[in-house]
C-alpha cells in the first residue's frame, strides 16, 4: 500500500528504482514496522491488571448468546447463573431454594403458584426487580417472534402452547403480577418439576427498558442490566467474558469475589496447560489422557462428581433389523460389558449405566435393567439365547452398523463394543464416524441409521427430564420408541399431584421402557474439574452448577 | 499501472460472485442446520426459528435475499451468535488476526531473509548447511507440535510468558503465537531466498559486475538482491493469505480470538451467514494480495513492467 505512489512515479519516468525511490521504499517499510510496534504497544495499554480478588474460570465454548431467551448451551447457562437470578436457584450442594423469590405457595389442585418476591432485589442499575419484570420476561420467552430455544420448557403454563403456536396473543399467558412483589403463574396441568424449571436461565427476569431499547442485542457489555450477583463488563468472543460484582445485588454482602473472568478454551489439553501455568483457578473439563496422572499428582484439585447425563446407543426402531425385535435389542444390550467400558475404556470415574434415569435424581429410585445383577458369564449366555431367539446365530450372523460422531473417546467406545458383540454373539459390526451435524441429521431422518451414539442431559433435577425423551411425541425421541403403556404411565404421572404416587408412575414407566430396550444406556457422565487450592466454597452436585457468588479465593493473589 | 490495477479489480467481480454462489450452495448442502442439536427442538419452536431467520423460504429466495443484503453492504445476522451481526463478528476478529499475521510475516521476512542471504553468500560452508538443516526442520515440524512445546517450556516451566491470549496482556501475549506462526514461514523464506540468490549470483551480469571490481556488498545491494527477491514476492501473496487463514491451530492453542477460529466454528455450527461472510472476506483479501504482488513485480523487474 505504502509503495504505490512510488510505483506510479517510476512508471512515469520509466527508469529503475534507485536513489529516492529506494529511500522511499525503505521509509515506507520502516513506517510499517513502526505502525506494527505502535499497535502492539496500544494492545499493551488496553490490558487490565490481573491482581485483586479475581476469579479465573475456564469455559469450553463461547455462549451463543447471553440473552436468556436466545441461548441454550451449558456454557451460556454457567455464565448466566452468575449474571441473573430466577425465582428459584441452587445452593452450593445442589439443593433447590427460592432466590429472587422469598417463598412460594402452590394451590391444592397443583395448578397455581404464587411467588412473593424479595422487595430488596435490585437490577444492576439500581432499579427494583418487580413482578412485572417477570411477566415481561415470560411473555418474551413464549412470543413466537423471539424464537426462544427453551420456549417449550414452560409450555405447561396456561395458554403457553397456544401462544407458541401463534393462535393466542402473548397477553393471554397466565403469568400475572398480582401486586408489585407478588407473581402468579397458572399451569394447564400439574407439573411437579415446574418449580425446578424456574432456576433455568430461560425463566430469569428481563429488564424491559434495555430489551425494548436495544432489541435483539441487549445482552452486551454496557447494555445488559442483570439481577444476579454479577454484571457483564466485557465480552470478547473467542477469548474472555468479564464479570464484575453487582453492587446493587440484594445479597451483595455475601459475595466474596469481586471480579470473574471466563476464558473460552475449547481444547481440554490447552485448558490443562493454562491451569498448570497458573492462569486458571477452575477448569471446565479435564482431558481424558491426563486424567490418571492428575489423579495421582493432584488428587485434591481434581473434582469428579456424578452428573445428570447419560451416554447411550440408540436403536433405529422404525426399520429392520431392530423394529419389532426386542429380543435382538436385548441381546445386544446384554452383550455389552458396561463395567469394562466405564472403568477401562472411558476410565474417568464414570458409572456403568443399567438404567435410563441416572442415580442422584431427586425423589426417584432408577429402575434397573432386568439382567443388571447377573454375573458376566450368565449375562453372556442369556445374551446368546436372546440372539438365537431373534433368529440369528453363528451360521446367520447379524451385520450391523454403529454411527457415532468423530472423536477419540467415541471411537474407543465403538471399538470396544464392536469387539464385545463379536466375542459374545459373533456380530459383524461396521463403524461409521461422522461429523456431529451429519450424524444428527441422519439419526433424525431414521433412514440409514441402525445403531447410533448420542447422549442426554437433564436440564432440571427430576426423572421427567429423562423419561420424557422416550414419549411417543417427544421431539428428542430419536430411537422412534412408541409405547402406549409408557405414554399412559407418563400421562398419569403428569396428572398426579401426590409426589409419592407420581414417583411410582414414573418408576413404572422406566421399567416398561427398559424391558423393551429402545436404547442401550452405556454409562453416566461425571463432571470433572480442576479446582485450585486457592478456591473455597466449591460444592460437587449432580447439575454441575457452580455459582461464582458461592466461591471465595483464600489468598488474594 | 492504474489502468492495470483497475482492470484487475473489475475482473475480480465475477470471480467473487462465483465464490459466493459456490460457498452458498456448499454450506447449504452440508447436512444439519444452524439450530440442530441433540436436544431436538419441538416443531413449534423450530418453525418459529426458521421463520425468524427466513429459513422457511426457498433456497433461490434466500439467496436473493442474501445478495440484496450484500449489495447494501449487509452480511446479515449470525445464526449461531444470535446477538451479533456477521459484520460485527468479522470486525472483532480481523484486527487480532491482522496484528498476529503482520507481525509474524515481518518476523519471518527479517529472519528468513537474513538467514537466506547469509547462507547463499557462504554457500556450502558449515553455516549454509546449518541454515538448510534448520529450515528443513522448521518446515517439517508442524505447528501443533511446536506451539504446545512452547507453552510447556516458556509458560508452564519457566513461567516467562503467558500460555494464552487472555492469560497475559499486550506484547507479552503476542510473543509465543507470533513465533509459532512465523517459524515455518522463516524456514520457507530462508530456503527460497538462498536458492534464488545463489542462482542470481551465478549469472552473467553479476560476473561482469565482479570483473569490474565491485565489492561484494555493492553487488548485493545494487545488482543481485532485487532479481533474487522476485520468487519471494510471488510467494508473499499466498503466504500472507496462509498466515491469516491458516492460523486456526495457533489461534486454538493460544486461545486467540481471530478469524481462523471463527471460521472453523462457523462451519461446525452451520452458521450459514458467518461462513459466507468470512469466505467473502478471504476471497477479497486473496484478490487484493495478488494484485499487490503483481504490482510489486513491476517495481522489482522492469521487464515485467514493460510487457
Amino acid at each position: 500500500m505504502f509503495a504505490t505512489p512510488y510505483i506510479n512515479e517510476q512508471l512515469a519516468y520509466g527508469r529503475a528504482c534507485t536513489g529516492a525511490c529506494r529511500r522511499g521504499i525503505a521509509k515506507a517499510l520502516s513506517l510499517l514496522v513502526l505502525a506494527l510496534f505502535a499497535m502492539a504497544i496500544l494492545a499493551a495499554c488496553n490490558a487490565q491488571p490481573e491482581h485483586g480478588n479475581y476469579l479465573q474460570r475456564g469455559l469450553a465454548a463461547d455462549p451463543e448468546s447471553l440473552d436468556p431467551h436466545k441461548s441454550r448451551s451449558t456454557e451460556a447457562g454457567d455464565v448466566l447463573r452468575d449474571l441473573g437470578e430466577g425465582l428459584m436457584g441452587y445452593s452450593p450442594d445442589g439443593e433447590l431454594e427460592p432466590r429472587a423469590a422469598l417463598r412460594y405457595e402452590l394451590s391444592d389442585d397443583g395448578l397455581e403458584y404464587t411467588f412473593w418476591l424479595r422487595p430488596e432485589a435490585r437490577w444492576s442499575n439500581g432499579s427494583t426487580v418487580t413482578a412485572e419484570d417477570f411477566v415481561f420476561a415470560f411473555r418474551r420467552l413464549v412470543n413466537p417472534d423471539t424464537a426462544a430455544f427453551y420456549a417449550h420448557s414452560v409450555a405447561d403454563i396456561e395458554n403457553a402452547a397456544d401462544i407458541l403456536a401463534g393462535t393466542k396473543p402473548v397477553q393471554a399467558l397466565s403469568v400475572t403480577a398480582a401486586e408489585e412483589f407478588v407473581l402468579q403463574i397458572r399451569l394447564a396441568n400439574p407439573t411437579p418439576y415446574f418449580v425446578a424449571l424456574l432456576s433455568h436461565p430461560s425463566t430469569f427476569p428481563v429488564y424491559a427498558p434495555a430489551a425494548l431499547e436495544h432489541g435483539d442485542a441487549f445482552a452486551r457489555p454496557g447494555r445488559f442490566v442483570t439481577n444476579g450477583a454479577y454484571r457483564l463488563v466485557g465480552w470478547q468472543l473467542g477469548a474472555t467474558i468479564e464479570l464484575q460484582r453487582n453492587e446493587h445485588y440484594w445479597n451483595n454482602a455475601a459475595t466474596a469475589i469481586d471480579r470473574v473472568r471466563y476464558h473460552v478454551i475449547p481444547e481440554p489439553m490447552v485448558e490443562l496447560n493454562r491451569y498448570r501455568a497458573g492462569e486458571l483457578h477452575i477448569t471446565s473439563n479435564v482431558p481424558s489422557e491426563a486424567f490418571q496422572r492428575l489423579r495421582e499428582e493432584r488428587p485434591d484439585e481434581l473434582r469428579v462428581a456424578q452428573k445428570l447425563s447419560v451416554y447411550y446407543y440408540g436403536f433405529n426402531l422404525t426399520r429392520p433389523p431392530f423394529r419389532d425385535n426386542p429380543a435382538l435389542r436385548q441381546a445386544l444390550s446384554m452383550a455389552v460389558d458396561r463395567e469394562v467400558l466405564a472403568e477401562q475404556i472411558v476410565g474417568r470415574g464414570e458409572a456403568p449405566a443399567y438404567s435410563w434415569v441416572p442415580p442422584g435424581v431427586n425423589n426417584y429410585e432408577p429402575r434397573r435393567l432386568a439382567y443388571a445383577d447377573l454375573g458376566v458369564e450368565e449375562r453372556r449366555s442369556a445374551a446368546r439365547d436372546a440372539y438365537a431367539q431373534a433368529g440369528y446365530g453363528n451360521d446367520n450372523p447379524l451385520k450391523v452398523e454403529i454411527r457415532y460422531n468423530t472423536s477419540d473417546a467415541n471411537q474407543r467406545i465403538a471399538l470396544a463394543i464392536q469387539s464385545m458383540w463379536r466375542d459374545t454373539l459373533g456380530l459383524q459390526t461396521t463403524l461409521v464416524n461422522e461429523e456431529f451435524q451429519v450424524l444428527l441429521s441422519n439419526v433424525q431422518a431414521m433412514q440409514v441409521t441402525e445403531v447410533f451414539r448420542l447422549s442426554w442431559s437433564g436440564d432440571y433435577n427430576d426423572a421427567h427430564a429423562f423419561l420424557q425423551v422416550l414419549q411417543s411425541n417427544a421431539s428428542s425421541n430419536l430411537a422412534g420408541y412408541r409405547s402406549e403403556e409408557f405414554d399412559n404411565l407418563m400421562q398419569r404421572a403428569a396428572e398426579q399431584t401426590d409426589a409419592e404416587r407420581r414417583r411410582r408412575y414414573l418408576e413404572d414407566a422406566e421399567q416398561v421402557a427398559l424391558a423393551e430396550h429402545p436404547v442401550i444406556p452405556l454409562y453416566f457422565f461425571v463432571s470433572k474439574h480442576l479446582v485450585s487450592p486457592d478456591v473455597s466454597g466449591w460444592g460437587d452436585n449432580v447439575l454441575d452448577y457452580h455459582y461464582s457468588q458461592h466461591l471465595s479465593l483464600n489468598a488474594a493473589n | 499501472m492504474l489502468r492495470f490495477a483497475l482492470l484487475r479489480t473489475l475482473s475480480a467481480i465475477p470471480t467473487l460472485l462465483l465464490v459466493i454462489v459456490v460457498a452458498f450452495i456448499m454450506v447449504r448442502a452440508a447436512p444439519g442446520g444452524p439450530f440442530a442439536d441433540e436436544r431436538v427442538l419441538p416443531p413449534d419452536t423450530a418453525s418459529n426459528l426458521a421463520a425468524a431467520y427466513h429459513l422457511d423460504e426457498s433456497l433461490p429466495q434466500q439467496f436473493w435475499r442474501y445478495l440484496s443484503g450484500l449489495a447494501q453492504g449487509d452480511l446479515g445476522p449470525s445464526y449461531h451468535y444470535r446477538d451479533y451481526t456477521v459484520a460485527e463478528l468479522i470486525g472483532n476478529a480481523v484486527p487480532v488476526s491482522l496484528l498476529l499475521g503482520a507481525l509474524s510475516m515481518l518476523l519471518a521476512l527479517l529472519l528468513g531473509g537474513a538467514a537466506g542471504i547469509a547462507a547463499a553468500l557462504r554457500r556450502n560452508t558449515w553455516f549454509d548447511r546449518g541454515v538448510t538443516a534448520l529450515a528443513m526442520t522448521g518446515i517439517s515440524i508442524p505447528v501443533f507440535v511446536v506451539a504446545p512445546l512452547f507453552v510447556l517450556i516458556f509458560a508452564v516451566w519457566l513461567q516467562w510468558l503467558p500460555a494464552s491470549w487472555s492469560g497475559g496482556s499486550g506484547a507479552q501475549r503476542l510473543v509465543l503465537p507470533v513465533i509459532a506462526l512465523a517459524l515455518p514461514q522463516v524456514a520457507y523464506i530462508a530456503r527460497l531466498v538462498r536458492g534464488s540468490l545463489i542462482e542470481v549470483l551465478g549469472s552473467d551480469f553479476i560476473r561482469t559486475a565482479r570483473a569490474q571490481g565491485l565489492a561484494t556488498s555493492s553487488i548485493l545491494r545494487y545488482h543481485a538482491l532485487k532479481p533474487a527477491l522476485i520468487p519471494l514476492v510471488s510467494y508473499l501473496g499466498p503466504a500472507a493469505a496462509a498466515v491469516l487463514t491458516g492460523a486456526v491451530v495457533v489461534e486454538s492453542i493460544f486461545g486467540i480470538p481471530g478469524l481462523g477460529q471463527l471460521f472453523l466454528q462457523s462451519g461446525l455450527n452451520r452458521d450459514y451467514t458467518l461462513v459466507l461472510g468470512i469466505v467473502i472476506f478471504y476471497a477479497v483479501l486473496v484478490i487484493l494480495l495478488n494484485l499487490l504482488v503483481d504490482l510489486a513485480y513491476g517495481v522489482l523487474d522492469p521487464r515485467i513492467r514493460e510487457r
